[in-house]
């Protein structure tokens, strides 16, 4: 990128790892969906939504590339857990179905947010793709919305399960918005307004949502953002993932697809 | 000295490239073509004869890109006169439904997939309540699921004809 210096590329590249890894690692596991959701419908909607984030990620692979780093399937398939960025929530193994769906439902808004932030991003090729990205993920935050509040309002068992899941996931949530080293550099430059204004206007949208549907989170002196996913430190859930979605490719890396 | 007049190369035009990748399809709903789809952003020949194609995915994730990529280049490469072949993916002026032609719309309901309606917005997806039906025309429909057996559609249920029945996704 020309207009890029050096503390800017590493930043755009620390900033694109962290978002293609969030999708590439949450598209894997709600490929896991396939052949086992609840309802029909649902086992095609996360199916659905996992292509639309492995396709997602593997564009921002691209940019990665374009910044110097290796091709996206090499990207993809051959680093090891610690060079991973994704934050700890998305790696989390995908529970019982209402642990899946509050997790889409926390995730596919920050996402949202996160797209909208950077469609006005400076860094034009990044901006280009996340319009694009704007209107899928509208698509994945209707549909997490809809269950969402269907089944916190459905009967007592739905509700205390949606409320339990949503407890066990909200300080993993907030490891969403983990700082980087280059927050200044980014927002000075006009890359990325940051880690702190998406988690602001995330809770902006997500709190009314959850009051509205009569689920509580913890008053926000109890929150503990499950850190470390940003610096490569990970759950012991990533490696079998990781050894899962690159058994194939690993069987022969130079093979022509 | 005589001079004897040299027969010029004919010229390819863009509307002849145009006019040959309306017989290459989209592989998920094969009686719609690229062209019609949208999907070719920009077309460029130069004077030797060489094509360059920009296409724009409909959806980041589909699988079907990378295959119409080959279809074109693979089209394209044996009209006469056609030097060198280039076909590339870019997000610049991405696609959206209003790209599809008249033509688009049409051929996306003789494949039983009701169009999308022209200028909507997604931020406003309650369009997606009241899909038109593509058997019977009715607008009596609920969608049943926003995602179907691509990316691009979803499925909904017409109670006026009693049919199931899928829709090409709006997106803005």
């Amino acid at each position: 990128m020309d207009f890029f210096n050096e503390q800017q590329v590493l930043a755009a590249k620390e900033l694109l790892y962290k978002i293609a890894d969030d999708h590439l690692i949450l598209g894997h596991r709600n490929s896991e969906w396939t052949g086992l959701g609840p309802l029909l419908e649902e086992d095609i909607a996360f199916s659905s939504m996992a292509q639309d984030k492995i396709g997602q990620s593997e564009h921002l692979y691209n940019l990665l590339h374009d910044l110097g780093e290796a091709d996206a399937d090499t990207v993809a398939f051959t680093r090891n857990k610690g060079q991973f960025h994704c934050c700890q929530m998305v790696e989390l193994p995908i529970g019982t179905y209402d642990f899946s769906l509050v997790r889409h439902f926390l995730f596919d808004f920050a996402a949202a947010v996160r797209f909208d932030l950077l469609a006005e991003s400076s860094y034009e090729n990044l901006a280009k793709i996340v319009k694009k990205y704007r209107g899928e993920v509208k698509y994945h935050t209707m549909h997490a919305n809809t269950w969402m509040m269907q089944l916190s309002a459905a009967n007592e068992e739905s509700h205390t399960r949606i409320q339990n899941s949503l407890n066990e996931l909200w300080n993993q949530a907030l490891g969403m918005f983990e700082e980087g080293p280059y927050e200044g550099i980014l927002k000075e430059s006009g890359i990325f307004l940051g880690e702190k204004v998406l988690k602001e206007r995330w809770l902006s949208v997500v709190l009314p949502l959850l009051e509205k549907y009569g689920l509580t989170v913890s008053a926000v002196n109890y929150w503990k953002p499950v850190n470390g996913g940003r610096a490569g430190q990970h759950t012991e859930h990533l490696q079998p993932l990781l050894d899962e979605m690159c058994e194939v490719f690993s069987t022969d890396p130079s093979a022509e697809w | 000295m005589d001079v004897k007049p040299v027969k010029a190369k004919p010229m390819i035009s863009k509307e002849e490239i145009i006019e040959v990748l309306h017989e290459v399809k989209d592989p998920e709903i094969p009686t719609i073509s690229v062209v019609d789809l949208g999907i070719v952003s920009n077309i460029e020949v130069s004077p030797a004869g060489d094509v360059k194609i920009t296409l724009t995915p409909t959806f980041a994730g589909c699988p079907a890109l990378k295959l119409m990529e080959k279809m074109v280049a693979e089209r394209v490469r044996h009209v006469e006169g056609v030097g060198t072949v280039e076909v590339e993916t870019t997000f610049d002026n991405p696609w959206n439904t209003d790209k599809i032609s008249e033509q688009g719309l049409l051929a996306l309901k003789k494949h039983g997939l009701a169009p999308p309606p022209r200028h909507s917005s997604t931020s406003q997806l309650d369009v997606l309540e009241r899909m038109a039906c593509p058997w019977c025309g009715s607008t009596n429909t609920s969608m049943k699921t926003p995602f179907g057996p691509t990316l691009c559609r979803s499925m909904h249920y017409c109670d006026n004809c009693l049919q199931a029945f899928e829709s090409f996704k709006p997106v803005e």
